[in-house]
């Protein structure tokens, strides 16, 4: 077995609303939607105008600066509407799903393939953009040949789905195939991280062509980001390229059978949550489906993703390109007396400064309020206490305000995402918008290096 | 609570920009999010928050200073019973009567550091910071307690403008402003902040016995020879002439504790500056030279304002080190650095106040070898790659 590599820093948010384990099956769904948000950093050209007839793989736009780099749309149907927000920025291209043609990408044995063939056949299916590449955590360059390719098989986010559940439950036939696909694009390793227990999935333990890693601690021990800085660290010049198990699973069934499909589990979770349940989707299809009929009372918020870094939906909404579950947890837009005095009996906290941490409750249901107002940094050493990777949160961010190129390289900026901060933001007594700080940071590396 | 709010909420406008009072928004949003957690819901990154925000991170070092305070206000009776010979004074009335000393202290140094910091948060149209809250209690308990009230709002002017505010408020200062202005007063009117009066209140007005010595414990030291000293349980238990707060090892550890038990303080500062201090006293010991290398090295850490710099002051999270290792190596230079100024610069009796000083400018630079030792790290492996 692996080596076990563990962790200490880092943090499991006792958040109300597990998940659980009974899988239900696809709802079918009328409306889907693409979101130009989960690709930060795209600039993008439509391929299609309203009401054009889309097939399942059909082109919807692709990368300005990469044309090669498609995204295709989940359904056959029509597109309703393209979205804009403020300036005109593509917000979402909405699909009307109707009929059930699908484009044949043609079967193959990866291993049977050269490189450039196997980036044709998911460049061209618009499988690419599964592939995300750290630095910078976007889109993977098509031109650039990944050092690594790493792969978390388990989830630590609040709430995360059992990732071996997940994968119990798939078609691990594909893979194999996966794995064969992505080991032809690195002249690297593919690195496949598991939790403490490892897995009980037969078709995870008998993968050819990987390398095991086993991970203990708490979240963010199966953030990749975190993974990648144990197992071999990103150094300035080199590219790793990242993705989703299941999105192995996608990559496997397009070369097995040719198609673009992109069927997922996801978690339905949270408090405001009545049923919570797996169930089978694909992303970019609407939520209304699941949730109806589950929601609870009250102002509430649907997330497309996890607590810390998912993005706040619609009920009508569209799981997110990237995500593996759905939360919803009240809305915090109420006052509350004298907040910052009270003892805590009821307030789950990362701090020692709450009675209720002498206690041993384990689930608290946690809202959206902030808590408290925008303050410059003052507290210090708590940040690297979530955070296990050799990383000065506090002076990144810093060097990131400054807009220092050189101080953000030599303090790790390529190593890290948003979603590695998280949890800094979460306990920021200051509430610095942290995530979107590494944001901008990354944007100003990608501006200035090219 | 909701006539409260809705009464709030009815008021708003008026501060609002274009309403009768705009000037005043940041002193009614400051009383607004003092009476009620806003009900802002999270925009942007992650949807959770803690429940931990800077207000309550304040309270609990002000809940960590009441031992002290308290203790301040007996002793200050106390020390005045004993100069005056009043030795029928019941406890309740000498705590009483130091309460009635302190609190003008305490009101004029809010009302002087709040109101400059409110005209600060008005001008750069951000939220009133919490941080003077601790800065405006720290001041007074810090002050001999005859200190004249003008001399006490002038050093918190001096304090906040020059010590925070030119720097960009709460968690940009360099120095710790409660140390900077007292030491504005140390310098700028020495007779008033030393010497054998200023500890005792009335002293200074003249009256009470003569050849009554109301010197602290250092000043003792330095003028009769350390055998004049108060015993070492009087220095832990603080029935000594001192600052107001800082007498008391005992309610200064209650306030330690406390700041251990919610981690607001770091522990890492206080342990190392604890044995700094204790490591340069037994070397001081070991090696002699001058008589005043020859106090007991667990002297130092009863006397004076180490125990209350070393708690209170030292552990200040904008102007200590701010990484982790940073925090070791500060605050065993500064407990050094106090010991060395007590006995090789007797002329400052107080080496607590200058040590912080002194390590606050330096904490930048402590900080700065820390996390050039990361950088480095990370240099090399892209090398060896």
């Amino acid at each position: 077995m692996s080596t076990l590599i563990r962790l200490r820093k880092g943090l499991n948010i006792k958040l109300a609303g597990k998940a659980e384990k009974i899988l239900l099956p696809e709802v079918p769904e009328t409306r889907f939607g693409v979101r130009f948000a989960d690709f930060p950093g795209l600039v993008a050209r439509l391929d299609v105008k309203e009401g054009d007839k889309v097939m399942c793989g059909s082109v919807l736009f692709h990368d300005k600066a990469f044309p090669e780099i498609k995204y295709v749309s989940p359904v056959s149907g029509v597109v309703r509407k393209i979205i804009r927000g403020e300036k005109r920025v593509l917000t979402e291209v909405v699909i009307g799903q109707e009929g059930s043609e699908k484009i044949d990408f043609g079967s193959a044995a990866p291993l049977s393939l050269a490189r450039e063939q196997v980036k044709e056949k998911l460049l061209n299916s618009g499988m690419w953009p599964v592939l995300r590449q750290r630095p910078y955590h976007i889109v993977a360059r098509p031109d650039i040949v990944p050092r690594d390719i790493f792969i978390s098989v388990f989830d630590t986010a609040p709430l995360a789905p059992d990732l071996d559940y997940v994968m119990a439950n798939t078609h691990g036939s594909y893979l194999q195939t996966g794995i064969d696909a992505l080991s032809r694009l690195t002249d690297g390793k593919v690195h496949l991280s598991q939790d403490a227990e490892g897995t009980r999935v037969a078709e995870i333990k008998n993968l050819r062509n990987v390398e095991f890693h086993r991970f203990s601690g708490p979240h963010p021990a199966g953030n990749v980001g975190v993974q990648i800085h144990h197992i071999a660290p990103v150094c300035r010049g080199e590219v790793v390229w990242t993705l989703d198990v299941q999105d192995v699973v996608a990559i496997g069934r397009l070369f097995a059978t040719g198609f673009y499909d992109r069927e997922r589990i996801i978690a339905l979770a949270g408090p405001g949550v009545l049923n919570r349940k797996y169930h089978r989707t694909r992303p970019g299809a609407s939520v209304a489906g699941i949730l109806k009929g589950k929601l609870a009372e009250g102002n509430l918020r649907v997330i497309s993703g996890n607590v810390l870094t998912g993005k706040k939906i619609s009920t009508e909404g569209s799981l997110g390109f990237y995500d593996n579950m759905i939360t919803v947890i009240p809305e915090g837009d109420y006052h509350e007396f004298m907040g910052w005095a009270a003892p805590g009996l009821k307030k789950y906290s990362y701090w020692r400064a709450f009675v209720s941490k002498l206690l041993p409750k384990k689930e608290y249901i946690l809202d959206t309020n902030l808590h408290g107002g925008h303050r410059a940094f003052v507290v210090t050493g708590d940040y690297e206490n979530v955070l296990p990777m050799d990383i000065y949160p506090v002076y990144l961010l810093k060097a990131i305000l400054a807009g220092d190129i050189e101080l953000m390289e030599n303090l790790g900026i390529y190593e890290v995402a948003e979603e590695d901060f998280a949890l800094c933001e979460y306990i920021d007594p200051s509430k610095t918008e942290i995530q979107e700080i590494i944001r901008s940071g990354i944007n100003l590396m990608i501006k200035e290096m090219n | 609570m909701s006539f409260l709010l809705d009464k709030m909420k009815k008021i708003e406008p008026l501060f609002k920009k274009g309403g009768r009072f705009e000037k005043l928004y940041s002193f009614y949003e400051g009383f607004a999010s003092f009476l009620f957690v806003p009900d802002k819901v999270t925009t942007k990154g992650s949807h959770i928050r803690d429940h931990m925000d800077m207000k309550r991170t304040m309270t609990v070092v002000i809940i960590a200073l009441m031992p002290a305070l308290l203790f301040g206000c007996y002793n200050i009776g106390l020390q005045h019973t004993r100069a005056f010979g009043l030795n029928d004074w019941p406890v309740i009335q000498m705590f009483l009567f130091g309460f009635i000393k302190l609190l003008p202290m305490i009101i004029v140094s809010y009302l002087v550091g709040l109101g400059i910091e409110f005209i600060a948060a008005q001008i750069r149209g951000h939220e009133i910071s919490e941080g003077y809250l601790v800065t405006g209690m720290l001041i007074p308990l810090i002050m001999p307690v005859d200190v004249p009230l003008w001399m006490l709002a002038i050093s918190v002017a001096f304090a906040v403008i020059l010590g925070k505010e030119v720097f960009g408020g709460t968690g940009m200062n360099i120095l710790n402003p409660a140390l900077t202005a007292r030491a504005f007063l140390f310098f700028s009117y020495p007779g008033r902040m030393s010497g054998d009066k200023v500890w005792i209140e009335g002293l200074t007005k003249g009256g009470g016995p003569d050849g009554f010595s109301g010197a602290t414990p250092l000043a003792l030291a330095r003028l009769d020879g350390f055998d004049q000293m108060p015993s070492p349980m009087e220095m832990f238990v603080g029935t000594i002439p001192g600052s107001v707060g800082e007498t008391s090892v005992v309610a200064i550890l209650i306030g330690a504790f406390i700041l251990l038990l919610t981690g607001v303080g770091s522990w890492r500062i206080m342990l190392s500056m604890t044995l700094g201090a204790l490591g340069m006293g037994l070397l001081l010991n070991a090696v002699g030279g001058n008589e005043y290398t020859q106090i007991p090295a667990y002297y130092h850490l009863i006397m004076g304002g180490f125990a209350f710099g070393t708690v209170f002051m030292a552990t200040d999270p904008v102007t200590a080190a701010q990484t982790n290792t940073g925090k070791y190596i500060y605050g065993a230079l500064t407990g050094i650095m106090v010991v060395i100024i007590r006995v090789f610069n007797p002329a400052y009796p107080e080496g607590t106040m200058l040590a912080i000083l002194l390590m606050n400018v330096m904490a930048p630079l402590i900080d700065h070898y820390v996390v050039n030792a990361s950088i480095r790290r990370r240099l090399k492996r892209g090398r060896r790659v």
